[in-house]
C-alpha cells in the first residue's frame, strides 16, 4: 500500500554516528564553536556594502582589460615568472632525487632518513610566501629569492611523494638484482630506477605547474615575478591591467595543467 | 624491437635510431631552455647583495634565537582568527560549490551552456591564488578576517567544485536508474540516487581543502586579510625576528595539527 506509511515506522537513513549522547554531544560542540567563531569576525556592514558595489566596477575593469599600457612591465613580470618556474622545477626535481633516496625507509640508514624526512617536514609545512619572506632578507630583492623559494618547495614536495613510491616498489626485483652481485648503485639504477621514473615524470611536470602558480605571487613579497606588477596594479587601482594580469596568468596555468596531465597520461 | 648490426653481430639497443635523436634533441632544446631561464634571473639579481648571504642568514638566525616565547601568549587570538577564517571559508565554500558541482557535471547538468559557466567558475577560481583573492577582497571589503573568510572560500569552491563534480560524473548510472524506476522526481533522485554514492567523496575533498586552507590561512595578513600573517608581517616589518621565530614555530605546529587531523579523518572515511 502506497502512500499510507505505518504509524511509528519509517524508514530513516541510518545516522553517522550510532550512539544518540555523543550523535548530540557532536552536534551541539559544532555548533558552539560555529557560534563562537562567527562572533568573533568582526564585519564592517557599511564597507562590505560599499564593497558589493565596488565590486560591479572592478568586475566591469577586469572584463575589459588592457593589455597595452602597461605591456612592458606586464610582460618581463610574466618572463621572469616562467624562467623561476623552468630553473626551480629543473634544480628542484635534480635535487629532489637523492633526498627521496634518502627518505625511503628501504634504502637508506637511519641517520640519513631522519636528515631527509626532518628537511621534508620542513619544507612542506611552510607555504612558499613566508620560505620567500626569510630568502628575500637573506638575498636582497628579486627573482633569485623566489627561485630558492620554488626549488626548496620544489625538492620536498617531489621527495616526499617519490620517496613513498620508492618505500612501495616490488622487493623481489632488489633482491634480484642484489642476487646477481650488483653493487648499491647498480641496484639503484636497475631495480628501482625503472619502477618509480614514470611517477617521477608525472610528480616532475606536476610540481611544474604548481611552481608557476606559486611564481605569480611571490613579487607581494618582494621575491620576484609578475605578483610584484599585480600589487602595483591593484594599489594605482590599475583594475584594467591587473584584469590583463590575471587573464595571462589564468590562460597558463590552464596551459600547464593541461601538459601536466598529458604528459602524466603518457607516463602511466 | 629495435637491432643494430655492428661488426656483424646483432646488438640490442634500448631505442631507434629515430627515437635515439629525437630524445637527444629534447634533452638538448630542455637544457637550453634551462640555461637561458637561469641567465635571464642571474641578469635580474643584485650579485652583490647575494654575495653576503651567509652573514645575513647567521644575523637572521642570531636575531630569530632564542624565540621570545613570552609572546606566544599574544598569539592565541590571531591562531584562533586563522582556524576560524579556514574552517568558515571552507564551510561557506562548499555550500557554494555543491550547485556549480551539480550543474557541471556532464549526468546532472541541465544543459551544455550552464555546464560551459560552471567550469568557468571553477576555472577562474581554482586559477588564481588565494593570496590574490585577499588582495582583491581586502580591497572591496576592507582588511580584517572576514575579507580573508571570503578569499577562502572563493579559491576553495572551484577546488571542490572540480573533485565533486568528477565524483558525480564516476557515479554509478544503475543506481541513479532504479531510484527513477520507483517513480522518484529529479530531488528524490539526487537525495537517495546520487548523494549516497557521492558522500564520502566529498567528506573527504572537504577535509582535504579545510588542511590546506590552514596553511593558506596562515600567509592571507600578508596582504592585511586577517589571521597570524598579520602578526609575522608586523614583526618582520619591525625588525622583531625573536617573534617572527615564535610564530613560524606556531604556523608549523598549527598546519602540522591539521595535517594530522585531516589524515586521520579522511584514513577512517575511506
Amino acid at each position: 500500500m502506497i502512500g499510507a506509511p505505518v504509524a511509528g515506522r519509517r524508514w530513516a537513513p541510518r545516522p553517522l554516528i550510532a550512539n544518540p549522547t555523543l550523535r548530540w554531544a557532536v552536534r551541539l560542540a559544532i555548533l558552539a564553536y560555529l557560534a563562537a567563531a562567527v562572533m568573533t569576525i568582526d564585519v564592517n556592514w557599511p564597507r562590505v556594502a560599499q564593497g558589493v558595489e565596488r565590486s560591479g566596477r572592478l568586475l566591469g575593469d577586469f572584463l575589459q582589460p588592457d593589455f597595452t599600457s602597461r605591456w612592458r612591465d606586464i610582460s618581463i613580470g610574466i618572463l621572469e615568472s616562467l624562467t623561476m618556474t623552468v630553473v626551480a622545477t629543473a634544480a628542484g626535481v635534480l635535487l629532489a632525487i637523492p633526498v627521496s633516496v634518502g627518505a625511503a625507509r628501504n634504502l637508506a640508514p637511519l641517520p640519513v632518513y631522519l636528515v631527509s624526512r626532518a628537511y621534508i617536514a620542513l619544507s612542506r609545512t611552510f607555504p612558499e610566501v613566508i620560505v620567500a619572506i626569510v630568502f628575500v632578507v637573506m638575498m636582497g630583492f628579486g627573482p633569485f629569492a623566489g627561485l630558492l623559494t620554488l626549488t626548496f618547495a620544489s625538492i620536498g614536495f617531489i621527495a616526499k611523494l617519490l620517496a613513498e613510491d620508492v618505500e612501495d616498489i616490488d622487493e623481489g626485483q632488489l633482491e634480484a638484482m642484489r642476487a646477481t652481485g650488483a653493487s648499491w648503485w647498480q641496484v639503484i639504477a636497475y631495480a628501482v630506477v625503472p619502477q618509480v621514473m614514470p611517477r617521477f615524470v608525472g610528480l616532475s611536470v606536476y610540481r611544474l605547474d604548481i611552481n608557476f602558480r606559486e611564481s605569480t605571487i611571490l613579487g607581494i613579497v618582494g621575491a620576484g615575478g609578475i605578483g610584484a606588477t599585480l600589487t602595483t596594479a591593484m594599489s594605482r587601482y590599475d583594475f584594467d591591467s591587473a584584469g590583463a594580469i590575471l587573464i595571462i596568468v589564468i590562460a597558463i596555468v590552464l596551459a600547464l595543467e593541461y601538459l601536466s596531465g598529458a604528459v602524466r597520461k603518457a607516463v602511466q | 624491437m629495435p637491432v643494430r648490426t655492428v661488426a656483424g653481430r646483432r646488438v640490442w639497443r634500448r631505442r631507434t635510431p629515430r627515437a635515439n635523436a629525437l630524445a637527444f634533441t629534447a634533452w638538448v632544446a630542455g637544457g637550453a631552455l634551462v640555461v637561458w631561464s637561469a641567465q635571464l634571473i642571474s641578469r635580474q639579481t643584485i650579485w652583490m647583495f647575494v654575495q653576503d648571504a651567509p652573514e645575513q642568514a647567521f644575523n637572521l638566525f642570531a636575531r630569530m634565537l632564542p624565540p621570545r616565547w613570552a609572546y606566544a601568549e599574544q598569539l592565541l587570538r590571531p591562531l584562533w582568527d586563522t582556524l576560524n577564517i579556514a574552517t568558515i571559508g571552507t564551510l561557506v565554500a562548499v555550500v557554494l560549490a555543491v550547485p556549480v558541482a551539480l550543474l557541471a557535471a556532464r549526468t546532472t547538468t541541465p544543459h551544455a551552456s550552464v555546464r560551459a559557466l560552471a567550469l568557468l567558475v571553477i576555472v577562474a577560481s581554482r586559477s588564481i591564488h588565494s593570496l590574490v583573492w585577499a588582495l582583491v577582497l581586502v580591497f572591496l571589503v576592507g582588511p580584517g578576517v572576514f575579507a580573508g573568510v571570503v578569499a577562502i572560500a572563493l579559491r576553495s569552491v572551484g577546488f571542490i567544485a572540480k573533485l565533486l563534480n568528477e565524483a558525480i560524473e564516476e557515479t554509478d548510472a544503475t543506481q541513479i536508474e532504479a531510484i527513477r524506476a520507483t517513480g522518484a522526481g529529479p530531488g528524490e533522485t539526487l537525495a537517495y540516487g546520487i548523494v549516497p554514492q557521492v558522500l564520502p567523496a566529498f567528506a573527504g575533498i572537504t577535509v582535504f581543502r579545510w588542511d590546506i586552507n590552514i596553511r593558506e590561512a596562515t600567509f592571507l595578513g600578508l596582504v592585511g586579510a586577517g589571521g597570524i600573517g598579520l602578526q609575522l608581517n608586523a614583526s618582520i616589518n619591525s625588525l622583531k625576528w625573536a617573534d617572527a621565530s615564535v610564530i613560524l614555530v606556531a604556523i608549523f605546529l598549527m598546519v602540522l595539527v591539521s595535517e594530522w587531523v585531516s589524515a586521520r579523518v579522511r584514513g577512517s572515511i575511506t
